[in-house]
Parts: structure tokens; C-alpha cells; sequence
């Protein structure tokens, strides 16, 4: 363990919160660097050249969507938004604005590392700009090189546009993406704003894809938000 | 008499008077004989030494008329400036009444009680002024003179010559707490009118020369000592009355003065004013209206002030009605144990009672043991031009059509005569007569009696087609038909007369029904005002209003004020005043007559809940006691209903007020309970970690912690149940309804409770055809959240939770359903209602919001959710969705699965 864990900036005001965390972090050998405001935050972001940012969306000095935002001027560190609940078009502003995945309060310390391996790995795969030919979590494989799919052992056929909606939620395993995001990747930049169109496919590639499209294991919903493909 | 014990009415009464004079200013009148006698001087001393004595005194108005000696004692005493009143071109400096109220000393000073306000000023005379002071706690001294007492003016106009148009009513004086006679000898005060100490004004000199004669004031002086001693009388009765005094407690006179529709009737107010004061006696003016009786307007002018005149006196006033006035006077005299009767002596030629009977002798005959005085009824001033003969004019036609009746009558006297006699030809045209009578006017009756005569003497009288008549005899049979023609018309009017009364009546109280019906079925102030004002206008004719008592006291504006009735800011002080003072104001009466409108106020049991204002044409016709009578009864029915108005609403507005308070506490003690459990256990299990020395098993540390974690996401759905809640209670909830397919919060919902359905299996139907629906999904989902945490928690773990759903009629209905015990019977809606837990549940249950939040959000959205009990056991909750149309366009239809 020569090899000291990645650097943690996290943007928080609560005194208690900051605590939880850094114990929490502390353990799972991650360096952990505070910031009590937007101001403090950004400065430490530029400074301490951090490999993650937690940031917390209620910051008593600044919009957490506009340090986002700023953040994304000149940095690709991954970048997990925490907020509270009922505020679902905060976390949507916030990941259109280029954070990469978000966590609701009260959340527990499992979850939260989960979030973080998976934005990590995202980030060292973006920078190796290395894919994975095959992606598989649990009965579900995806053969991006062959351009096939199976369950378990039986391939499924997609439409090309079931197809296109697959591999734009594999490419960012794990990670939720808004719908906005996945209309984009999927229909083009002009089709933002049909979001039915996107639910529709999805059913329907839940219909193929899951057990119990009502109970779904791999294409799960995020409420108010958009989609996030299990990669567990 | 050997009782000693006080008569209780008469205590009572005394009680009563002294309760008003407690709250009440005490009045005091310096009382003179004439002008000069020095009141003004004794009553600025008298000032002076209160004054000096530390009395907070104040002059509100003192008139020195240039005297240097009252100018001296007015020194060093505050006075109010007056108040100018523009009138005619003349400024006039008034006493400020408004000043003096707001002023609010101890003690003022007010001269010259009888003076006439000036056009414009608030009430008509200073006396009202002030009664009003008084009213307010003001102490008030003022001076006054004999002449100007109300009871007293003829005697003082027969000699002196001068008639004194200023007067107060007698009361003011009666309810004077204290008399002082300023008094002075008749010699004394004329070398004091030479000394030019008395003060005459230029523009009276001749009339003021005739009044200052030695022998006037001899007599006025004894007047006003007269007057005096009488009340020193009175006082000592009082005193005897007080202390159980009896031996001159006279027999309970009672006095009733009958006056007609004449200016005479004034002179006899004031001499049954003077014996009732004399026999100490209750008095009552009575008033007997004869139905469809024409009086002139200016005879229901002198009768309207005659009646306005007695209450002023003191007296009671009555109006009955009836044909015979001897009768119904005697009838009032018999039922109200009336002693005595005052009548006027008869002004009419004698041979009317010759005729038909004279009142006066009908009168005296039946009156038994009663005494009837009759008082000369001479006309003060000359009696006004009498008005034409009463009746209504008949019409052209009606003359047309009396003569038409009585030309038949000839045509068919023509066989008639042929075969029968000339006695049956007269009774031919008698039936003419008699029908023209029955049916028209006077006039026409008449006109056909002698048109009748002159054909019956012209076609059949020997000698037959001339005027001439053979035999004298005839003359009777003329006679008789004229005096049957007059006769029967004069029956028939008084019957129609009667009639009209009687319809004027039903009109009346057809009219209060109506309006009181209209109340009973009318909901809310607002509407009550609206039916009150329109029967008001339809009824009296002039545009009304109803004005209720604001929360500040004064009058409020009804919204909406219609055009014909324009409120502006003297009407409203006018009616401000009306609802202050529980009197009558404005057009027509005493007080602010300069006003547009007339101020009723509307007097219900608990106090007066606002005014009615109406806005006469013809402010004079609501002096008739009889219109007057009928506005106090709609004003009356209005109070009522509108106070029972007020009290609903307040009623209403305070079970409100429980149920919130109720909710309230419920609330509290919920949150109190429902927090504070979480949090004990949280505590608990955190300070037995932290204190532990190592004496914890591995395993109970993660118990510790297990129970720490559970409890706080328990706290968690709480606080966000209670946010939910406020956030449907408050309206705050805003539904971002997208179309979707149901699965999506039906799967987010399960796995968000993926540990917690652990011992349920749940059963998911849903049809691979269901459209998409449009719903906020976020909030869909905590409905299918609530639904399913309602069925674990009320379920014993095992039993299978189905959701389904189907589409009917444009909506999608949502089935949650369980195999638990069910839900109470009959309580299948209740178990919505806030803080609702089913009885007997554990404390595990939680607040009793989810499954009102369901509602709530179901709601918002336009849909339905109820509740019920399954055929085979369990309960089932159903919600609907509206479809609300097609999705929009772009969208592929759900495909099922290949």
C-alpha cells in the first residue's frame, strides 16, 4: 500500500456531515481534503488537484450547479453531487451542467463508495480512452464489437434505436444520466425534448431485457432524473 | 294607605335613573323669569369657584353680548373657539360640538339651552347638543328661560304678546340633576334695561319694548318660581318615595288627549301636558285615523309635529284606527285604565252633529266613570287655506257613464210606464241612482240624482215633456231620491275607503312577509343586505342601503354601492352617527336634516348591527306615523336576520377554530410521540456504544448499530411524510405531470422497498397494452410508496401484495391489495383522514399521514382514491389517473415484448 489513495475534495458546510464523511473516508484509505464554501471549494479544486469532488448542492455563498459549471471549465474530476430530497430539478441541473452522479440525503457510507469507485473507474477509462469490448453485469452481456446482446445464454435482437439507447447507458455504467443526456446520444442534439419517446424505449427494452419489467434488476429508473444502468 | 313599604315599580324606575345618571354628565339649568335676570353671571361664578376648587372647566359657549361684567368672569376661564358656519352669506360661530367631545373636561358651560343651531350644524337645537354631551359623561351647566319651556309657551305668548319660537321640551328640565333660579325683582331689572345692562338686540327693539313691561315680568317671574317649586315638589316626592313616604301617593291618574289632523292640536298637547304635570299623571296623545279620510298636506304636517310634539312633553303617543273616533278613543280609554280625557271643543258648524251625530256628546255619553274635559281648540296663527273638498276628483268618464246608466233607466221606463204606475217608473230610476252610487264617486252620484229628476219630471211627470210639475207631491219623491242617492254614495265610499285601508295594510305586511321570507332563505351577510335593501326600495320607493357595523365601529360601505345612492362623506358621518347613537338621522328628522338620505338604525338584541339608509324623494312622507311604523318593522325583521347572520358566521368561524386547534394538538402530540421514539432509541444505542469498555459482544455492537441505523430512516419517512404533508396541505404541491408508462414508478417504488417488502411477495399485474399515462412520476411513486409500506405494516409477513392496473373510460385505475385483516368496517373512508390510525395499532404504525398524502397527491392530479374491503379477506386501495386525451404526437406506441 505504497500507493497513497486518490484525493477527496469535498464541498460541504455541515459541520457534522464533514465529520460522518471524513470518517468514513478515512478508512477507505482515501486523502481528504474540506471546504466549508463555494469560494474555499474552487480555490482547493484549483490548489490540491483532487481526484473527486463531493459536492453539496445547498452551499450557504453560491449555486452548487454554477460551481459545477465552473468547475467544468477546466477540469474533468469527476464530480458526485450530494442534495436533499425534493429537489430533483437541482440534481438534473446540476449533472446537464456536467456533474457525474449525485447521492440524496440521508444516504449511507456503502452507497456513497459504490458512487465513488464507479466515477473513478469511469474517469480512468476516460482518460486511457480504453472500452471494454464486452460489458456484463450479472445475466446481461453486451458485445459492443459484434454489436450483439444476450441474457443469460439467449441473444436478444434490439432495434437499432434500442440498440444506440444500450450502449449510451453501458458507456457510463453505473452512472445516472439525465434525459436529457440520453436523447441527446441517442436522437441527436434536436430531439431534447421528447422525452415519452424515451420512455417508451426503454420499456420496451426492459420488456427484453429484464425478468420482471415492472421489478427491474439492470435498467433502473431514477425518479425525476433519468436512467442509470446497474453495474454491479 | 297604611302601607310603608316604597312601590317596587317606582324603585325600579329609580334604580334605572340612577344606573343612567351614574354613567351619565349631571345637567344643571340656571333658570331665570326673563333676559337680564343674571343666569349667565351666576353661572360663570359658580364656574369660577368649581375652578378654583381645581374642577377642570371648560366654556363652550358663553354669549357676553358686549356686557363688561360677564366679560370679566369669563377671564381667566378656558374657552373653545367656535365653530364658523358659512350660511346664507353670514358667518355664523356655532358652539363646537365636536371640540367639546373631544375635549372631555369635567365640566362645560353651554348658554342659552333653547338656541337653534344653524342650518348645517349636526343636530337642529343646542339642547340636543347637549343631551349628547351628557350622554358622553360630560358634566353640563347651562341656562335657560321660562318662556322657553315647551309646556309653558302659550301661557307666556298670551301674556306677553310674544311668541317665543325657541323652546326645549319639559324633560330637559326633569332630568335636570340640579335648578338653580337665578331671580331677580321686576323693578330691579328694568333700572338694569335702563342701565343698558340687559341686552336687546337692535333688530327686536319694539318687540322686546312690549315684552319688558312691569306686569309681563311680575308675571313670568312667577311663572319661573312656579316652576321651580314645582320641582322642589317633585324632588320631595321623590324623597318621600325613597323612604317609604306614602301618605300623598296620589291614585294612578292616567291622561289621554285626543287631537286631530289640525294645527289646533298643538294647544291641546300643551294643556294635557300641564294637567298631566298637575295630577303628576302618565299621559298618552292619541291619534284616531279614519280610513280613506283626505287630510290636506299641511293639516299632516301639523299633525306629524302635534304627535312629534307630545313625545318631546313627555307624553306616550298612540295611533288607532277607525271610523268611529268616539268608539276607539273609548275603547283605548277602557283597555289602558285611562282616568281622564281631553278632547278640543268642536270647530265645525252645528248642524254636522245634528246631522250625523256629534263625537263629543258620543263621547261624553259613553265615557262612565272617566272625566272628559274639552279644551278650547282655537288655531294658534291663522287656520291654513283649507284644501279642496276631500274625495277623489271623479274622472270625465265616470260622469259619461252616469249619465249613460241613467238615460237606460229612462228607456226602460218607458214600457215600464205603459202597464205600471209612476211610483215604479221612480224606483227605475232609483235602481239607476243606486247603481251609479254604488259603483262611482260623490260627483257622479249626485250628477245622475238630478239628471234622473229632470227626465223623470221631463218624460213622466203630469204635465209629461215639460219641466212643469202638476202636483207638489213630486217635490218629495226629488227629495227622496236625492237623499238615497247621497246616501248610498256616502256608504259606498267609506266601505271603499275601508277597503283601501284594508289593502293599504296587506300591502304592508305582504310586503314585511316577503321580505322576512326572502331573509329566512337567504345564506350570508352579503346576500341578507342585498334582499333588505331591494324590499326597502320596492316598499318605500326611494333607493336604500344597509350599512353594517365594521370592525371599527363605524359604518362599512357595502361592496358594490349602487349609483343611485351615492355615499359620500356627510352621508356617511350622518350614518355613522345613526349606528353611534341608536337614532334615527338625517332627511326628515331633528338631527343632520341637511342629509341626502334617511338613517335607520337596525337595533338587534345584543346592540345595533349596522343602519339602514334610505334616500327619500319626498322626505316629508316619512313623518306619517303610519310609513314611520313601517320602516321601524323592516328594520327590525333586517336586525334580526342579520344578527342571527353574524352569529352563524361566528359560530361557524369558531368550530373552524376547534377543528384547527384540534388538528393542532394532534399534530403535536404525534410529532412529540412519532419523533421522539426514534430518537430515544437512536440516543440509547449511540451512549451505550461510546460508554462501552469492552463488555459488548461483537454481536450486540451491530444490534447497537443496526437499530441506530433502522430508527434513523424511520425518522426520515417520517419528516418527509410530515413534509409531504404540508407541502399538499398548503397547496405548495406542484405536479410536473409527464407522459410515461406506469411500470416506471411501480419499479421504483419496489425497489425502494426492496428490504422492507422482504416478507411479502409482491404480485405485479400489469397489462403489456396500458398506454402511457400522464403523472408526475416522483410523486406517483410515493403514492405506490405509502400504499405498499400501509400494507407491510399492517399485514402479518407471508401474505402476498398484488398491484394491477386496468384501463376504463380515458382512466387508469390502480389496484394495491392485500391479504391482512382489512380495514374496520365503515371506517373504509375515514382511514384518509388526517392522524387517522386504525384502533388498537402499535406504536410502529407512524403518524397516520401516508395515506392522506395519498390523497392529496391523487387529487392534484385529478384523480380518485378510495378504499374497501376484499371478498376473501384483505383490503384493497384503488387510485384512478386521467388519461386526459392521446400522448403527444412522436410518441411509438408500447410495443409488448417479442
Amino acid at each position: 500500500m505504497a500507493d497513497p489513495g486518490p484525493v477527496v475534495l469535498l464541498i460541504e458546510d455541515e459541520p457534522q456531515m464533514r465529520r460522518f464523511l471524513r470518517a468514513a473516508l478515512g478508512n477507505e484509505s482515501y486523502r481528504l481534503v474540506e471546504a466549508a464554501t463555494a469560494r474555499d471549494g474552487l480555490a482547493q479544486a484549483a490548489g490540491r488537484n483532487p481526484d473527486i469532488i463531493l459536492l453539496d448542492l445547498g452551499l450557504p455563498d453560491g449555486d452548487g450547479i454554477d460551481l459545477t459549471r465552473r468547475l467544468r471549465e477546466w477540469s474533468g474530476t469527476p464530480i458526485i453531487v450530494i442534495s436533499a430530497r425534493g429537489q430533483e430539478r437541482d440534481k438534473v441541473a446540476a449533472l446537464d451542467a456536467g456533474a457525474d452522479d449525485y447521492l440524496t440525503k440521508p444516504f449511507g457510507v456503502g452507497e456513497l463508495l459504490a458512487r465513488m469507485r464507479v466515477a473513478l473507474r469511469h474517469a480512468a477509462r476516460a482518460a486511457g480512452g480504453h472500452e471494454e469490448p464486452v460489458f456484463t453485469t450479472g445475466e446481461l452481456r453486451v458485445d459492443l464489437e459484434h454489436r450483439r446482446v444476450f441474457v443469460a445464454a439467449d441473444e436478444v435482437h434490439l432495434t437499432p434505436t434500442e440498440y444506440r439507447l444500450l450502449v449510451a447507458l453501458v458507456r457510463h455504467a453505473g452512472k445516472v444520466l439525465t434525459h436529457r443526456h440520453l436523447l441527446r446520444e441517442v436522437w441527436g442534439a434536436h430531439a431534447t425534448s421528447q422525452t415519452p419517446s424515451l420512455r417508451v424505449h426503454m420499456a420496451q427494452l426492459r420488456h427484453k431485457l429484464e425478468r420482471d419489467s415492472a421489478q427491474p434488476r439492470y435498467l433502473l429508473t431514477e425518479p425525476g432524473v433519468g436512467y442509470r444502468l446497474s453495474a454491479d | 294607605m297604611t302601607e310603608r313599604r316604597p312601590d317596587p315599580e317606582a324603585l325600579l324606575a329609580q334604580a334605572r335613573a340612577e344606573e343612567q345618571r351614574a354613567t351619565r354628565g349631571r345637567l344643571k339649568i340656571f333658570f331665570g323669569a326673563s333676559p337680564g335676570v343674571g343666569k349667565t353671571y351666576a353661572m360663570l361664578e359658580e364656574a369660577r369657584a368649581k375652578r378654583r376648587e381645581g374642577v377642570d372647566v371648560v366654556v363652550g359657549v358663553v354669549e357676553t353680548h358686549g356686557r363688561a361684567e360677564t366679560a370679566t368672569l369669563l377671564e381667566g376661564l378656558e374657552v373653545l373657539p367656535r365653530r364658523a358656519v358659512e350660511y346664507r352669506g353670514i358667518t355664523l360661530h356655532e358652539f363646537d360640538l365636536d371640540a367639546a367631545l373631544a375635549r372631555r373636561p369635567t365640566l362645560i358651560l353651554v348658554d342659552e339651552l333653547a338656541h337653534t343651531n344653524a342650518p348645517g350644524s349636526r343636530h337642529t337645537r343646542r339642547s340636543q347638543d347637549v343631551e349628547e354631551l351628557l350622554a358622553a359623561g360630560i358634566n353640563v351647566s347651562t341656562t335657560l328661560n321660562v318662556q322657553h319651556l315647551e309646556s309653558l309657551n302659550d301661557v307666556v305668548a298670551q301674556i306677553t304678546g310674544v311668541r317665543v319660537r325657541e323652546t326645549v321640551p319639559d324633560s330637559i328640565l326633569d332630568q335636570a340633576d340640579e335648578l338653580e333660579l337665578a331671580d331677580l325683582s321686576a323693578d330691579d331689572l328694568l333700572t338694569r334695561l335702563r342701565e343698558g345692562k340687559v341686552y336687546v338686540p337692535d333688530q327686536a327693539a319694539r318687540a322686546i319694548e312690549q315684552f319688558f313691561r312691569k306686569g309681563n315680568l311680575i308675571a313670568l317671574r312667577e311663572l319661573a318660581l312656579r316652576r321651580t317649586a314645582e320641582r322642589v315638589d317633585a324632588q320631595m316626592r321623590g324623597y318621600m318615595q325613597e323612604h317609604g313616604i306614602r301618605e300623598t301617593w296620589p291614585a294612578g291618574e292616567r291622561l289621554l288627549v285626543c287631537i286631530g289632523p289640525n294645527p289646533a292640536g298643538a294647544r291641546l298637547v300643551r294643556a294635557g301636558k300641564r294637567m298631566a304635570t298637575s295630577l303628576k299623571a302618565d299621559w298618552v296623545v292619541l291619534y284616531v285615523e279614519a280610513p280613506g279620510q283626505r287630510i290636506s298636506a299641511s293639516d299632516r304636517d301639523a299633525l306629524v309635529q302635534n304627535l312629534q310634539l307630545a313625545q318631546e312633553l313627555g307624553a306616550q303617543t298612540v295611533t288607532v284606527s277607525g271610523l268611529n273616533a268616539a268608539e276607539e278613543v273609548l275603547a283605548y280609554a277602557r283597555t289602558h285604565n285611562v282616568t281622564k280625557i281631553v278632547v278640543g271643543k268642536p270647530t265645525h258648524p252645528r248642524w254636522r252633529d245634528k246631522l250625523f251625530g256629534s263625537m263629543l256628546d258620543q263621547l261624553v255619553r259613553g265615557s262612565g266613570d272617566v272625566d272628559v274635559y274639552v279644551m278650547s281648540g282655537d288655531v294658534e296663527g291663522e287656520q291654513p287655506p283649507r284644501g279642496p273638498l276631500p274625495g277623489r276628483p271623479a274622472p270625465l268618464a265616470e260622469y259619461g257613464r252616469a249619465a249613460a246608466v241613467v238615460l237606460l233607466s229612462a228607456a226602460v221606463s218607458f214600457p215600464v210606464f205603459s202597464f205600471r204606475s209612476l211610483t215604479d217608473v221612480a224606483m227605475v230610476f232609483l235602481l239607476g241612482v243606486a247603481l251609479v252610487a254604488s259603483r262611482y264617486g260623490r260627483g257622479p252620484t249626485i250628477f245622475a240624482a238630478f239628471l234622473s229628476i229632470a227626465l223623470f219630471d221631463f218624460f213622466f211627470v203630469p204635465p209629461r215633456f215639460t219641466f212643469a210639475v202638476s202636483d207638489v207631491g213630486y217635490f218629495l219623491t226629488f227629495g227622496v231620491m236625492l237623499a238615497i242617492a247621497l246616501l248610498i254614495s256616502g256608504l259606498t265610499l267609506r266601505i271603499r275607503a275601508q277597503a283601501e285601508t284594508a289593502r293599504e295594510r296587506e300591502r304592508s305586511t305582504a310586503a314585511l312577509y316577503g321580505m322576512t321570507r326572502e331573509l329566512a332563505a337567504a345564506r350570508g351577510q352579503s346576500e341578507l343586505v342585498a334582499v333588505v335593501a331591494r324590499h326597502v326600495r320596492d316598499t318605500f320607493g326611494a333607493p336604500a342601503l344597509v350599512l353594517l357595523r365594521g370592525s371599527s365601529g363605524r359604518p362599512e360601505l357595502p361592496v358594490g354601492t349602487s349609483p343611485a345612492y351615492p355615499m359620500d362623506e356627510k352621508e356617511q358621518s350622518v350614518a355613522a352617527w345613526a349606528l353611534a347613537q341608536g337614532r334615527v338621522a338625517g332627511a326628515g328628522t331633528d338631527t343632520l336634516p341637511g342629509a341626502q338620505g334617511l338613517y335607520v338604525p337596525l337595533a338587534a338584541s345584543s346592540g345595533i348591527v349596522g343602519v339602514l339608509g334610505l334616500r327619500p324623494l319626498d322626505p316629508k312622507r316619512f313623518q306619517d306615523p303610519a310609513v314611520q311604523h313601517l320602516l321601524e318593522r323592516f328594520a327590525g325583521q333586517a336586525a334580526l336576520a342579520l344578527e342571527r347572520a353574524v352569529l352563524a358566521e361566528r359560530t361557524q368561524a369558531e368550530q373552524v377554530e376547534i377543528q384547527a386547534e384540534r388538528l393542532r394538538t394532534s399534530l403535536l402530540s404525534s410529532l412529540s410521540h412519532d419523533l421522539r421514539t426514534p430518537l430515544g432509541a437512536i440516543t440509547g444505542a449511540a451512549s451505550s456504544l461510546l460508554e462501552d469498555k469492552g463488555t459488548l459482544s461483537e454481536a450486540t455492537h451491530r444490534e447497537l448499530l443496526g437499530s441506530i441505523l433502522d430508527e434513523s430512516r424511520r425518522m426520515n419517512r417520517l419528516i418527509g411524510n410530515l413534509l409531504d404533508m404540508i407541502r399538499v396541505e398548503s397547496g405548495a404541491l406542484q405536479v410536473q405531470k409527464e407522459w410515461q408508462p406506469l411500470e416506471e414508478p411501480v419499479g421504483v417504488a419496489l425497489i425502494r422497498l426492496e428490504d422492507r417488502l422482504a416478507d411479502h411477495p409482491v404480485r405485479v399485474h400489469l397489462p403489456p397494452d396500458l398506454p402511457l399515462v400522464p403523472l408526475d412520476g416522483v410523486l406517483i411513486e410515493q403514492v405506490l410508496i405509502n400504499l405498499l409500506e400501509n400494507a407491510v405494516k399492517y399485514t402479518p409477513p407471508g401474505t402476498p401484495i398484488e398491484i394491477s392496473a386496468t384501463t376504463t373510460d380515458g382512466v387508469v385505475r390502480v389496484d394495491v391489495a392485500d391479504r391482512g385483516p382489512g380495514l374496520p368496517p365503515g371506517e373504509e373512508t375515514k382511514v384518509f383522514e388526517k392522524f387517522y390510525r386504525v384502533p388498537g395499532a402499535t406504536a410502529t404504525s407512524g403518524v397516520g399521514l401516508g395515506l392522506t398524502i395519498v390523497r392529496g397527491i391523487i387529487t392534484a392530479h385529478g384523480g380518485r382514491v378510495w378504499a374497501e374491503n376484499r371478498p376473501g379477506g384483505g383490503a384493497a386501495f384503488h387510485f384512478t389517473l386521467p388519461l386526459g386525451g392521446a400522448p403527444p404526437p412522436g410518441v411509438p406506441a408500447p410495443a409488448p415484448a417479442e
